[in-house]
């Protein structure tokens, strides 16, 4: 395997755990501060990429989209709290995954009512559509450079709302003790509500950044959600940090796996064997990790420190 | 016999005794109907006894049907295209693939679970639909048994004295294994081995300081679960006679824990009456609609939120 090669894999497994973070982060704060497992978050991932795609092409700018989608899939996940979720903070999670599994044929299928069965697929501004030289010899779509930048900025963004203004820290909080936060006069609903929305928020960005790359398509929610458990998992249900770290390992795993694992697998068995073997094993290859992460470390490799 | 018990068994029975009739009278789809619905019916009565009886609430539960299914399918590709002869698995009977549906998936189980049970919670839930998904791209990636497009399934089990190709024979076999399957899990939970599994859900701490080493009782059911899962996989191979990893997507388990809980969790006959359901609701609503997902995930929603201790529930007056 050659250099060039090794840094544009690198590049696109940061980038794919940079999507998975936004994804997982919403998903991991519900859970932290709420208790609340929810399935349907990937599709409010999903219904972020056919707002995006549709305001696309209502305001002819993908960028402007982005930004008027942000809000609207926001407001989609306080509704999502206000009236499934909320009723469901009392029961156990077996209700939450259930309600949600329902949830998710409906968004679905509303999906489908709405935008049809087919893939939308996004336009690029020009200055976006093209490739830059990294190096003489690496050379990557501009695009993809810009969902990495993007994903960076909303992950400090989230860190610094998280950990340095009052907002995060009424979460930070909420998370430890909820009875004693709206004791103290906080409107502790409201909090949730704006914490279901951020998370709807993070989510539909991922799908808006990556609704150019694959088009807004029905099943997209439903194949990341479960990669998004899987780095809640790993990083430790509730820590932020935890999420941001195993995002990054599992997207960098992931996608150096189905690009390198036969080749390592060549070093020590036959030809035959490792080509037959190594799309086998890097498919499951994640779910490996969070097996061996679980049988070590039951809570995760960052479990957070209260509950 | 008290109203409930009554009420139990000629649900059973009528399960058992109208389908056929409907075959006779010309109406052979509702034959096939019930017998997706029986076998179905098998793999919620088996999560039953982990979910609702112990307290672990298994998200790849459709895993183990594919499994099952599997270890029909491939005994019987390689009778058709050769190979693993010399395993003695390229074959078409059934007294090979059932046992080795049953032992494959026990052995599935006791791996997988081993893990998995040393986790609580919403973990225990992830980590057995991650093992779930591990099983899912295994298949899809072995281009040998079809892959993503999944196995056609040539010859169904041949057993002794049994032709599964006649449909109302098929659903004979899995009607009299509905019934076996409750009877077990009845006689499972009502023994001391149950009771353990039972005191275990509610406080497990308890139970442990009791002198009871529960991880050991919480595998064993786990497997026992597991391996009646794979059994009513290798009926739904040789019911549709195509498989395909689609059988072992996460939203497959989905359906299996909404039937459990449909029908009432912790109940005899929760599984089998919310299979039913299932299953006519799902016939009814694709036939008047496309778009039968948006009411069926609404009446999920709904169950979810308003029916608590299902339809048994409701049956009992909901005094438990």
């Amino acid at each position: 395997m050659d250099t060039t090669l090794l840094v544009i894999q690198a590049l696109n497994g940061v980038q794919l755990g940079l999507l998975l973070f936004l994804v997982a982060s919403g998903l991991t704060l519900v859970f932290g501060i709420l208790d609340f497992v929810n399935l349907a978050h990937g599709s409010l991932y999903m219904l972020g990429a056919f707002i995006c795609a549709t305001l696309t092409f209502a305001l002819g700018n993908f960028l402007w989209a982005v930004l008027v989608a942000l809000p609207i899939t926001a407001g989609l996940g306080f509704l999502v709290e206000r009236f499934i979720a909320r009723p469901l903070y009392t029961r156990d999670h077996l209700d939450h995954v259930l309600g949600t599994f329902g949830l998710i044929l409906v968004l679905d299928t509303a999906a489908h009512l709405i935008w049809g069965p087919e893939g939308i697929a996004v336009p690029l501004p020009e200055w976006l559509d093209g490739q830059t030289n990294l190096t003489a010899e690496i050379v990557v779509p501009t695009y993809r450079l810009l969902i990495i930048g993007a994903g960076l900025a909303a992950a400090g963004g989230l860190f610094w709302l998280v950990n340095h203004t009052r907002l995060g820290m009424l979460i930070r909080a909420g998370a430890s003790n909820r009875t004693m936060v709206s004791a103290l006069g906080i409107n502790i609903e409201l909090l949730f509500g704006l914490v279901f929305a951020l998370g709807a928020a993070l989510a539909g960005l991922a799908g808006m950044l990556i609704a150019p790359i694959t088009e807004a398509n029905i099943g997209m929610g439903n194949n990341i959600i479960i990669t998004a458990f899987v780095v809640i998992i790993v990083g430790g249900i509730g820590s932020i940090k935890g999420a941001f770290i195993a995002a990054l390992l599992i997207g960098l795993i992931d996608t150096m796996g189905r690009a390198f694992l036969d080749d390592i697998f060549k070093i020590f068995m036959s030809n035959e064997a490792a080509e037959t073997s190594a799309p086998a094993i890097s498919a499951m290859l994640i779910y490996i990790i969070m097996a061996t992460v679980l049988a070590v470390k039951p809570q995760g490799l960052f479990p957070p420190k209260v509950r | 016999m008290t109203r409930k018990t009554l009420l139990s068994v000629g649900f059973i029975l009528a399960l058992g005794i109208l389908p056929p009739i409907f075959y006779w009278t010309g109406n052979a789809f509702w034959l096939d109907l019930a017998t997706r619905l029986v076998i179905l019916a098998i793999a919620a009565t088996s999560l039953n006894l982990i979910l609702g009886y112990g307290g672990m609430v298994s998200f790849g539960h459709a895993a183990y049907m594919g499994l099952g299914a599997y270890a029909v399918g491939i005994p019987a590709h390689h009778w058709l295209y050769g190979g693993l002869e010399a395993w003695g698995l390229a074959t078409t009977s059934g007294l090979v693939q059932i046992p080795l549906a049953v032992a494959v998936t026990a052995i599935f189980a006791l791996l997988t679970g081993a893990i998995c049970l040393r986790t609580r919670g919403v973990y225990f839930i992830m980590i057995t639909m991650a093992f779930a998904q591990m099983v899912y791209y295994l298949i899809v990636s072995i281009e040998e048994y079809g892959g993503d497009d999944g196995l056609v399934i040539d010859t169904r089990s041949e057993l002794p004295g049994l032709d599964l190709d006649n449909p109302l024979q098929l659903f004979g076999l899995a009607w009299v294994s509905l019934v076996a399957a409750i009877l077990i899990v009845r006689m499972v939970i009502n023994s001391r081995f149950g009771m353990v599994i039972q005191g275990a859900k509610g406080n497990d701490e308890r139970m442990r300081t009791l002198g009871f080493n529960t991880y050991v009782y919480r595998l064993v059911a786990y497997v026992i679960s597991g391996a009646m899962a794979g059994y009513a996989g290798a009926l739904l191979g040789n019911f549709t006679t195509f498989i395909s990893p689609e059988m072992m997507d996460w939203s497959r388990s989905g359906e299996l824990m909404f039937m459990v809980i449909l029908g009432g969790v912790a109940t005899t006959l929760g599984p089998v009456v919310g299979a039913t359901v299932f299953i006519v609701l799902e016939e009814v609503l694709s036939d008047l609609t496309l778009y039968w997902h948006l009411p069926f995930g609404l009446l999920l929603i709904a169950v979810v939120l308003f029916g608590r201790g299902g339809l048994i529930g409701l049956l009992n007056g909901r005094d438990q």
